[in-house]
């Protein structure tokens, strides 16, 4: 029995995922929270959020995020991914700064519009 | 070949550059740090004093009233803050109140003005946060509050307008005789100078010991201090203090000059240089505030600082020639910042005794104007917008200090480096949020202004660095 | 010209006032920001974990505020950027300076106050130590991190679990500095459950519970911290001291609401918490003059800022209209026993609900937040688990409030069988 707390929403349920038992989850007060229980102890994963270089001298950084949970063990490998990056602006939120993160189907995107 | 070189630039040595750069010399200011009055006169309590307290015929009663005259005049003509609000001793005790007395005679003494003594009641009526448990107190009309660190930098800056040049980061390292005067060896090269005025503040024994027999020893004597915000700013109205006793004034509760409320110092023996703050002087200087003022809410602190007060083995300041044509200015201890410009007075006619030849500058600068955006009436701050548009963006919420006045702050004749410069000369940075959301942004101007990478931009001193890289370091720049 | 509403502050409290009062028919609406740009705070903060509540959806900080940004095209709502207020007047005039316009003196029927708050900074907590460089709030921090791209520091200790110290946290460790400790005073964290896993525990800094920093050394740039463990006084306890080779000590030790204006303008603010003290729907003690969002109290998630927000809006928009809510006999809401700051201090009458907020000042398993009438209980609500990082909310329909026959309810907090 794995004893965890949910970070799908601020909410913070204290979960219980029976590894023995099909990975079953209880605690949970959401859908998510079930998905989150059985990720997280097969294969945790978590949203990454950072910055890309712009050309812009007013707003030097642009804020990114992955758009979907990767591997949680890839997190730095997706930072490092970052650095050799700069946008030219405008920038619009939504655009695709990195695509298909290690085969994963998740992107980076940019979070903000610069203009 | 200098006339005259002045160690030290704080505001011992700021005020003898002043009074030195009306004369047709060549004067050198060796300061260590990277900015003017960095030292003991930027951490103080920031009170004139009204030189009731100096025993007579010390040296600190000569020129205590002297001085408190003169930084009035000073202060007025260089457009520094000073409000002459009054001070009151409070006694409470009977024993006490014949300490009043004495302080009384002592003041008459030392030609102090308008004392008076009053009793509980007017006390209450003048002053309604003082306890209740002051039956009497010394009121000083002539006492005053003044920023320490502007006062000190409006002398210096009005010295090098008038053509005193000041070398900053230039720490002394040793001193010889040289023909017809000094050399001083400083950790950016040397300077041979006529006269040597040594104001080092806490490090004068170890100048003096460079150039003659030990003849005195600086015990350097700590204290702490609380800065609250405005809201307690009018808490009391007065300079209020208590007994003198065998470690000084003791802790004082004042009004600054910017609307804060200062409380504090205590009294303990340290390092020269150890400006740290200990639980337990805070806990003493809160406990003791609150006897003369219980109501003060600590919770509204947005700083605490400790100075170090540069206390001679003499007991008194220490000035006197310490070899020939080298005058010690030493033992600046309490009340030394309003004490300076007297001994600075004195220390240009001692030095013109000597043979220092004065003679006065037809176009001495004696003049000094600093916009402040907050005190302009509405039209007047209309028109310095119209002027320059930088006056029209807030930087520092917390003081209202506009990017205007940054900017001045910048290119004003002594160039700040680092975001406390720009504090000293702005203001920027004291208020609440202590420099939480100005920061950044003045960092940025700086860098801007003196060309330099954000990175490069200090704090305060050398290696005071704020930042240590840009992010995303393996991208193209 | 005369404007039906003048917000003061264009975060994300100042941006949904604006939009609410437009959407009841308010015409003339100015929104003034300090900034250079609307957003406020959001914009840097750039992690996830917004909008869950509001959009139902996972937004990051920009995100989240260009929305509402974005909501405000075609409304014809105007906003003022690079523009500081120095006054807000009871008369509702403002006072404003600009580097384009000057200074200004703005009149309105109406006023939202959404300036948001401010960090506590090491003076409010008096750490003993040196002075140097390197010691800053997790907000500035964050600042410098995010928005200007230059990174504050190598080896960090954190003091405070608030939610902004445990993101930077993260965040200095994602871009490569070492994390080596946050140090809370409190037994419990100050920040959210879901922080503390996924800013701490994914990166194995370890968190140091009833602790405080004791001491900060260097002269010139931080160079180490003392930490000590705290007794039940939250004083430290002599031979518990851990040392820390740092250069930079980030402070997470709870946000003040901003009412330096508010104060000024002779408003009613909560000597205790500085926050503005409100009626159920926003209002001030002066009439016509609202706030809403982290000027009233600090808020744990902005999706709850919103909604507050756009009852500020909504009742700015209906004091225009229709005029000012009666105050006679009103309700006074009180705090019981293990309850903090609540918002709204006072309800209308003439209220059609009420929505009640605070924070518990402990630890709650198992539990119920009850309101009293008297001696008569109003609502009793199980709630599994309470914590002081986290808001609590309770609803009070028209016809509770109806059922209210004194002039003052009261609201506590109690352990209850399972």
């Amino acid at each position: 029995m794995k004893e965890l707390i949910c970070i799908t929403c601020p909410r913070g349920c204290h979960l219980k995922v029976d590894e023995e038992n099909g990975y079953e989850v209880t605690g949970n007060s959401c859908p998510r929270g079930k998905e989150y229980g059985y990720n997280e102890v097969t294969n945790p994963k978590r949203v990454v959020t950072s910055t890309v270089r712009t050309n812009s001298r007013e707003y030097p950084r642009c804020p990114v995020k992955t758009n979907g949970a990767i591997p949680k063990e890839k997190m730095f490998d997706a930072m490092k991914l970052l650095d050799d990056i700069v946008l030219a602006v405008p920038i619009y939120c939504g655009e695709k700064v990195i695509e298909n993160l290690f085969d994963t189907g998740i992107d980076f995107v940019a979070t903000k519009d610069v203009q | 070949m200098y006339d005259v070189a002045i160690i030290g630039c704080g505001i011992t040595g700021s005020a003898c550059a002043y009074f030195l750069s009306k004369y047709s010399l060549k004067i050198a200011i060796i300061e260590k740090k990277n900015d003017v009055c960095c030292g003991t006169t930027r951490a103080n309590s920031a009170i004139i004093h009204a030189g009731y307290d100096p025993i007579p015929g010390t040296l600190c009663a000569k020129y205590n009233v002297r001085g408190n005259l003169l930084t009035k005049e000073i202060c007025k003509k260089l457009d520094v803050l000073c409000k002459e609000i009054g001070s009151l001793v409070l006694a409470f005790s009977d024993e006490e109140k014949e300490t009043l007395k004495e302080l009384y005679e002592r003041g008459i003494k030392n030609g102090v003005p308008d004392m008076e003594i009053w009793d509980g009641d007017r006390i209450r009526r003048e002053e309604p946060n003082v306890s209740e448990n002051a039956v009497a107190a010394l009121y000083a009309p002539t006492a005053a509050i003044v920023n320490p660190w502007e006062y000190g930098l409006a002398m210096a800056e009005t010295a090098v307008r008038n053509g005193a040049e000041l070398m900053l980061n230039s720490e002394v390292k040793s001193i010889s005789k040289a023909d017809g005067g000094w050399k001083i060896e400083t950790g950016s090269g040397s300077v041979e100078a006529k006269y040597v005025i040594n104001a080092a503040g806490v490090y004068t024994d170890i100048i003096h010991n460079m150039v003659a027999d030990k003849s005195f020893e600086i015990i350097p004597n700590a204290g702490e201090y609380y800065l609250l915000d405005k809201c307690e700013g009018e808490r009391v109205s007065h300079v209020i203090f208590q007994c003198p006793d065998k470690n000084g004034k003791g802790v004082l509760v004042a009004p600054t000059v910017h609307g804060n409320l200062i409380v504090g110092p205590n009294a303990v023996d340290s390092d020269r240089d150890d400006t740290a703050t200990r639980t337990a002087s805070l806990d003493f200087v809160r406990t003791s505030a609150v006897k003369s003022v219980p109501s003060i809410n600590f919770r509204e602190n947005i700083r605490n600082f400790t100075g170090v007060r540069a206390n001679a083995d003499t007991g008194d300041f220490v000035i006197g020639f310490a070899a020939e044509n080298f005058l010690d200015l030493a033992g600046i201890k309490s009340p030394g910042l309003s004490a300076a410009p007297a001994i600075a007075e004195d220390a240009v006619r001692m030095l013109k005794e000597k043979g220092l030849e004065l003679r006065e500058k037809e176009n001495f600068i004696d003049t000094r104007r600093h916009l402040r955006f907050n005190e302009l009436s509405d039209e007047k701050k209309n028109e310095v917008i119209a002027r320059n548009p930088l006056y029209g963006r807030v930087v520092c919420r917390c003081e209202t200090i506009t990017e205007g006045e940054i900017v001045d702050a910048l290119a004003s004749p002594i160039k700040p480096v680092s975001l406390d410069g720009v504090k000293r000369r702005a203001g920027t940075g004291m208020g609440r949020c202590q420099g939480g959301f100005c920061g950044p942004k003045v960092l940025e101007i700086i860098a801007r202004s003196n060309n330099i990478t954000f990175e490069d931009v200090l704090q305060d001193d050398t290696g005071s660095y704020i930042l240590t890289g840009e992010t995303k370091n393996g991208g193209a720049k | 010209m005369m404007y039906d509403l003048i917000v003061v502050g264009g975060g994300p409290a100042g941006l949904a006032a604006a939009l609410a009062a437009k959407e009841k028919g308010l015409d003339s609406i100015l929104i003034i920001e300090r900034d250079s740009q609307l957003g406020g705070i959001l914009n840097q903060c750039i992690h996830n974990g917004f909008g869950l509540h509001y959009f139902k959806e996972e937004l990051t900080g920009p995100e989240y505020a260009g929305r509402f940004i974005k909501m405000l095209e075609g409304t014809g709502i105007k906003a003022m950027c690079d523009t500081m207020v120095l006054a807000v007047t009871q008369d509702k005039k403002i006072h404003c300076i600009n580097p384009t316009d000057g200074y200004q003196v703005l009149e309105a029927k109406s006023i939202v106050l959404a300036m948001g708050c401010r960090e506590r900074t090491r003076g409010a907590i008096s750490i003993p130590g040196t002075r140097p460089a390197g010691v800053l709030t997790a907000g500035a921090a964050q600042r410098f991190v995010n928005i200007e791209g230059h990174m504050v520091g190598k080896r960090v200790v954190i003091l405070g679990s608030g939610d902004i110290g445990l993101i930077m946290a993260r965040r200095m460790t994602l871009e490569g500095a070492k994390v080596l400790a946050c140090v809370e005073l409190m037994p419990y964290s100050g920040g959210l459950q879901r922080n503390i896993v996924q800013c701490l525990n994914d990166f194995d800094i370890p968190l140091y519970l009833s602790h405080t920093i004791t001491e900060i050394r260097g002269k010139n740039r931080v160079e180490g911290v003392t930490i000590a463990k705290v007794g039940p006084d939250r004083k430290p306890i002599e031979g518990t001291e851990i040392d820390f080779d740092c250069d930079t000590v980030l402070l997470s030790v709870g946000l003040i609401p901003e009412n330096e204006l508010t104060r000024n303008a002779g408003i009613d603010i909560d000597i205790r918490t500085n926050g503005v003290v409100v009626w159920e729907n926003m209002e001030t003690s002066v009439p016509g003059i609202f706030a809403s969002g982290n000027v009233v109290h600090v808020h744990d998630l902005v999706d709850y800022v919103t909604g507050e927000s756009q009852k500020a809006g909504r009742a700015a928009a209906e004091y225009v209209k229709q005029g000012m809510r009666s105050r006679e006999h009103a309700i006074s809401v009180n705090e019981g026993k293990d309850v903090g700051f609540i918002v709204p201090l006072k309800i209308h009458r003439e209220a059609m609900d009420a929505e009640i907020f605070f924070r518990v000042r402990r630890i709650f398993e198992t539990s119920a937040i009850v309101v009293k009438d008297g001696d008569k209980v109003l609502a009793h609500l199980k709630r599994a688990h309470m914590a002081p990082g986290e808001m609590e909310r309770v609803k009070l329909s028209r016809s509770l409030l109806d059922a209210i026959e004194g002039d003052e309810i009261t609201v506590y907090a109690e352990e209850v069988e399972e």
